[in-house]
């Protein structure tokens, strides 16, 4: 299926979306730009720290509420768009439900459980608990301490970025997982974008390596370099360069509405974006020597 | 030799790490940190890493995030970040980092909005995995920037708890800790461009337990948004060794975090 047409069936407005779920790699760029140039609306972002994904979604007006633990640019520091829109309500104001990376990891599991909630220590005594709905200060009944609830958290649709699949969205991934498993379990939808598209032995031939029921997926979309300027284990390197050009070029609401034009809106599919990347760039970002893992034997 | 502030700091966060320690090793200094102690006085650290990785060794090159490809590769496990966050929450993880915008004199941390929340001043980015590794490491280790307007009397918003405060039920501290249910931990260390502090854990204040050279006790305060207390052998932080310096260079050739 083309980005175009996942986005369009799989991510109406007001959907609640998982994204950017290994942290700083595998974030599914290329599905972040579609919706922006598809102009969706009251979004709910959902994810543990999304790098500069979430700054752009914000910015570019897609974005009603913020389910997060942090948002910004990872190796730049502060994310223009979230303080313009958390501050001044530039270009529309949003909700943030305040969250650690383990008590988002915990809602996202304990709704992949069928669990009401999941009880923890963490975060106890800080504002967070306060400032998140969701998270709940009681007693517990073994002994009456101090615990936290951690409510389950139903993402609408998660989008997961892998290296290759087949296409049914039986899917290989490796390297940090951060909660893409748990999101994955979590949702009601999920939408796959792909490396590679493999035939179903390739997957077969491996399935400790599978990242989750492909009985969820709605769509896998081919899309090589689709995370790029986040790393791929395997097939590209992170771009620093990019985030902090788009660090620079954000500062101001002008600024980021031109870096927008630049690089979202005039751009119309994946293909255009790496032509415009150019072929250096790309090879200049690839995986310079391949270490491939012991083959593994599942015969019997 | 001359250095910079934070090859200093590099020094005296990789000070915090005792050989044999499983350490939740934070972005940019403290990487460099964790690469310093394994390569001097703590060979057998392991490394742990909120995406959801565990290492044995640094990487082989720079990272500018712990999500970064060469980070991956050699690992001794990737895994899911519930993973790493349930054995720190079990008790298995000895030390974290963590950096902050701005920190109180009982160690509690804001990363989260200076001013008010709901219309802050400044929004900043959130607890990422800080409040977790406040919460659940044995010893908590924070790295920042030494001014006035960061190190506060007290903070806008406790993203990261540290010792607390007094309350109506008891003092700040270890017993705060208890009492809002936190299962151990606090912070062992403040490290900052100024000096280093260590932790009073029946009162949870800080106290200063070494100045930079080069600084003193009087500039230290200047620079401090609430009255110093001075640990018993409080003294001059020991500079970095040729030797620490070497291996600090050697992991971040370009000076891209310790320049």
């Amino acid at each position: 299926m083309s980005m175009a047409e996942a986005i369009t069936r799989f991510v109406p407005d007001s959907s609640s979306v998982a994204i950017g779920l290994a942290l700083e790699p595998m974030i599914p760029f290329a599905a972040a730009h579609e919706m922006i140039r598809q102009q969706r609306r009251d979004l709910t972002l959902i994810g543990p720290i999304s790098d500069i994904l979430f700054d752009q979604l914000i910015g570019a007006g897609c974005v009603a509420k913020v389910t997060a633990a942090w948002a910004g640019n990872v190796s730049e520091g502060l994310g223009y768009c979230y303080r313009r829109a958390a501050e001044k309500s530039i270009p529309r104001a949003i909700t943030i439900e305040e969250h650690s990376n383990f008590t988002i990891a915990l809602a996202l599991l304990a709704a992949g459980l069928g669990s009401p909630y999941i009880p923890t220590h963490t975060t106890l005594g800080s504002d967070i608990p306060s400032h998140n709905p969701n998270l709940r200060q009681e007693p517990s009944p073994l002994d009456g301490s101090p615990l936290l609830l951690v409510s389950a958290l139903q993402p609408d649709v998660t989008i997961i970025h892998v290296q290759r699949s087949d296409e049914d969205g039986n899917a290989h991934y490796w390297g940090n997982l951060g909660v893409s498993e748990e999101a994955m379990l979590a949702a009601r939808d999920v939408l796959l974008i792909a490396e590679e598209i493999v035939p179903r032995e390739v997957i077969l031939s491996d399935p400790n390596r599978v990242l989750g029921p492909s009985f969820k997926v709605r769509a896998v979309v081919h899309e090589p370099w689709g995370a790029h300027p986040s790393a791929v284990q395997g097939y590209a390197n992170r771009d620093h360069a990019y985030y902090h050009e788009y660090h620079e070029r954000t500062r101001s609401v002008e600024g980021f509405q031109d870096w927008l034009e630049d690089w979202v809106l005039r751009v119309p599919t994946r293909a255009e974006y790496l032509k415009k990347l150019g072929a250096e760039r790309l090879s200049s970002l690839g995986v310079k020597e391949h270490r491939c893992a012991a083959p593994v034997d599942y015969g019997y | 030799m001359e250095y910079t502030p934070q090859e200093l700091m590099v020094v005296c966060a990789a000070r915090q790490i005792r050989d044999d320690e499983r350490v939740f090793v934070g972005m940019r200094l403290p990487l460099i940190a964790f690469a310093l102690a394994k390569r001097t006085h703590a060979p057998h650290c392991v490394g742990l890493f909120e995406t959801g990785i565990m290492r044995d060794a640094p990487s082989e090159e720079l990272l500018y995030t712990m999500g970064d490809a060469p980070n991956i590769t050699g690992a001794l496990w990737t895994t899911r970040t519930i993973n790493l966050m349930g054995l720190m929450a079990a008790g298995e993880v000895q030390l974290g980092f963590i950096g902050g915008a701005e920190i109180d004199r009982y160690g509690n941390l804001n990363t989260t909005a200076i001013g008010d929340w709901q219309r802050p001043g400044v929004r900043l980015p959130g607890s990422g995995g800080a409040a977790d590794i406040a919460s659940l490491s044995q010893r908590l280790a924070i790295i920042m920037q030494h001014d006035r307007r960061r190190l506060r009397e007290k903070v806008d918003f406790v993203t990261s708890p540290g010792y607390g405060y007094p309350d109506a039920h008891g003092p700040a501290g270890a017993a705060w800790r208890k009492r809002v249910g936190l299962p151990r931990g606090g912070p062992a260390a403040l490290i900052t461009t100024l000096a280093v502090f260590t932790f009073d854990h029946e009162t949870g204040e800080a106290l200063v337990q070494s100045y930079h050279p080069g600084t003193s006790i009087e500039q230290v305060q200047q620079q401090t948004g609430w009255p110093l207390r001075l640990a018993p052998a409080c003294a001059e932080t020991v500079p970095p060794s040729a030797q620490e310096l070497r291996v600090i260079r050697e992991s971040d050739p370009q000076g891209k975090w310790t320049r």
